[in-house]
């Protein structure tokens, strides 16, 4: 990979403060997301990962600071321009947030109908397509949501967050409630596909296992901010009791070996 | 088509080793509208190769990909020999990973015969109300029981739940309760002495008030308010205690969820309702007393006098004793409905709804009842 300075940032965020009510979670928090990566934000619970990208993503209105996408600080923009970013980018939430009242295809066809004036069978063909591409059986577009396994509901909500084949994928613990099995098949799905399609993922995790598979850096929130950046190595040596202890923990010792071999 | 910049385009032409489609410009999802629409309807003639020529695409994304391979392979189908021409590096990865998910699929749910579905539809909704009821019925057997111990052993009884939701279903309602039976007192004073008034029978608009508002509207308005109210509520705060497996984590520690939570529930209801139906009746009468006095100028006093002459404490009796089986019943069906959840959250919308309608239904029913067997005692 090639120096920082050479990369050109498609995310950048600059003294970010962001609170609710009197409880600060964010202070001056500085960060670079570049394209054609999978960064992966890490910290321990409650140090605003989540938080962090529904900022990014305008679902939290910070106090300070600016947010820049695409080199456009949205804050500047125009509903108009900030609506055309935001097809720009897709979103997986925790749980896949599907709607619960459309089939699997339709709520992959929601985003297409809705921006987008393509004809209904090219609709069908594409939904069909992305179905199999986060590796759902055929026959998984007609189902409800109530109808699928927590993988399968997880897979579909990344077929939707793809589905105007956006440049950024944002990913809220996409492996959080999957058997280890599912977890790592989901996680070598994300690989795959950024490989494939390009893609630039900003990905929240607990899980050391994805950090190893498929994080290209690592972000570690503490303390209210971005503590470091850098690779896996650049996580190992780095001289922090919390990221000592979560990257030299017992878990992720085992992540680590399970890595080497 | 000559659109370029944000859309997607393409040539036809016919060249000596066949038809070729050049393929230029945007090919991502928001400008293939078009091409879409002229590369279904192309239909090469001529020689049997036909090339699609990827020389002059700027960009391509998985729908632009979806679009190229689809033609290939309907123009295939059709018995033509049909290739991708200078396709840049960037691209293949893209087009081979398309290529490798072609798979069928539908979008709407699948639909049977319409016939079929309105008579299964009819169907299940009988049988589903034939389990409910005795459902319901094993429910009620099962609160009499666990009453029965309680009685049997006090100590068992939750005084503070019980406590809590006096407060809730009982007092917080006092409010809302007194308004509206305020409200009907004068309204139906208003028509009584309009209608009474065209016979010369004013006078009798102070039992027309008296009456109906202790035999029947006053407690039958309280427990319709209540069921909106707490038999809702009901439903709403076990179900989502089902979803969040709380109650499966009482019965692991050995505590009866019918214990904890549903008998606190139904007894302050049946203590409540029959205190809010007493508030609702001596509003109700004030309501009709006010009424009185502004339009028929009878006084308050004149009023008191009427109702202690002409109306017996009998009616007010046979309105106050319905009050806790009509509690009984709002109660019942809000555990109950709430102790059906399952699935998610809109789970517990469906049954909140449910549990409205059916608790309403069984109050009316139940006083249908008492008024037979009134009439038939002549009480």
């Amino acid at each position: 990979m090639s120096p920082q300075q050479e990369r050109e940032p498609i995310i950048s965020i600059r003294g970010l403060k962001t609170a609710f009510g009197a409880t600060v979670i964010h202070d001056e928090l500085d960060l670079d997301i570049y394209r054609g990566e999978v960064l992966g934000i890490v910290g321990g619970s409650g140090t605003g990962k989540s938080v962090l990208l529904r900022t990014i993503i305008g679902l939290n209105h910070q106090k300070k600071g600016t947010i820049k996408v695409f080199d456009k600080d949205l804050d500047a923009l125009e509903s108009a321009e900030r609506r055309a970013i935001e097809r720009r980018w897709g979103v997986l939430f925790q749980n896949g947030a599907l709607f619960s009242s459309l089939t699997v295809a339709q709520n992959i066809e929601v985003p297409m109908r809705e921006h987008l004036a393509l004809p209904k069978a090219l609709m069908d063909e594409i939904a069909a397509m992305k179905i199999a591409m986060v590796g759902l059986p055929p026959d998984a577009g007609t189902k409800y949501p109530s109808e699928l396994s927590g993988g399968m509901r997880k897979r579909a909500g990344l077929a939707r967050a793809l589905a105007l084949d956006p440049e950024i994928v944002f990913l809220d613990e996409p492996t959080a409630g999957l058997d280890p099995i599912g977890a790592s098949a989901f996680d070598a799905l994300i690989k795959e596909l950024q490989q494939a399609l390009g893609l630039t993922v900003f990905l929240v995790t607990h899980d050391l296992d994805t950090l190893h598979a498929i994080c290209d850096r690592i972000a570690v929130l503490a303390e209210k901010h971005v503590i470091v950046t850098g690779d896996m190595g650049q996580m190992l040596s780095f001289d922090h009791p919390w990221v000592q202890e979560y990257f030299h923990g017992p878990r992720g010792r085992a992540a680590l070996q399970a890595k080497e071999q | 088509m000559t659109q370029t910049g944000e859309f997607a385009s393409l040539k036809f032409s016919d060249t000596p080793e066949g038809a070729r489609a050049e393929i230029q410009g945007r090919w991502v999802i928001a400008g293939l509208a078009e091409a879409d629409t002229a590369l279904r309807q192309w239909r090469p003639s001529g020689k049997p190769a036909v090339a699609l020529d990827l020389a002059a695409l700027e960009r391509l994304d998985t729908a632009g990909a979806w679009v190229l391979h689809r033609t290939r392979k309907t123009l295939r189908a059709e018995g033509l020999q049909v290739e991708y021409i200078n396709v840049q590096p960037d691209h293949t990865a893209l087009l081979a990973r398309v290529e490798a998910n072609d798979a069928p699929g539908s979008v709407e749910p699948r639909q049977s015969n319409i016939v079929v579905v309105v008579l299964a539809e009819i169907g299940e909704t009988m049988a589903d109300a034939v389990n409910e009821a005795r459902a319901l019925l094993g429910f009620l057997g099962l609160l009499m029981a666990t009453l029965g111990r309680t009685i049997a052993n006090p100590r068992r009884l939750r005084g503070t739940p019980l406590v809590y939701h006096l407060e809730a279903v009982g007092f917080n309602a006092v409010p809302i309760v007194a308004l509206i039976s305020f409200l009907i007192g004068v309204v139906l004073a208003y028509q009584g002495a309009t209608q009474l008034r065209q016979f010369g029978a004013e006078i009798f608009t102070v039992e027309l008030v008296a009456i109906s508002v202790l035999r029947e509207i006053g407690i039958l308005l309280t427990a319709i308010i209540i069921a909106g109210r707490s038999g809702s509520a009901f439903t709403a705060q076990i179900g989502s205690m089902k979803l969040n497996e709380e109650i499966d984590a009482m019965r692991t520690l050995a505590l009866d969820p019918m214990e904890m939570l549903v008998l606190p529930r139904v007894l302050a209801l049946i203590i409540a309702l029959p205190m809010l139906g007493f508030i609702a009746d001596i509003m109700g009468l004030l309501g009709g007393a006010v009424m009185c006095w502004v339009v028929l100028d009878i006084t308050p006093a004149l009023y008191l006098q009427r109702l202690n002459e002409w109306v017996p404490l009998a009616h007010f009796w046979v309105g106050m004793i319905k009050a806790p089986f009509f509690a009984l019943m709002i109660g019942l069906v809000g555990c109950f409905e709430g102790l059906q959840v399952k699935g998610s959250a809109e789970s517990v919308g469906q049954l909140t709804t449910k549990a409205v309608v059916e608790s309403i239904f069984m109050v009316i029913v139940v006083d249908a009842i008492f008024s037979i067997y009134f009439a038939v005692i002549g009480f």
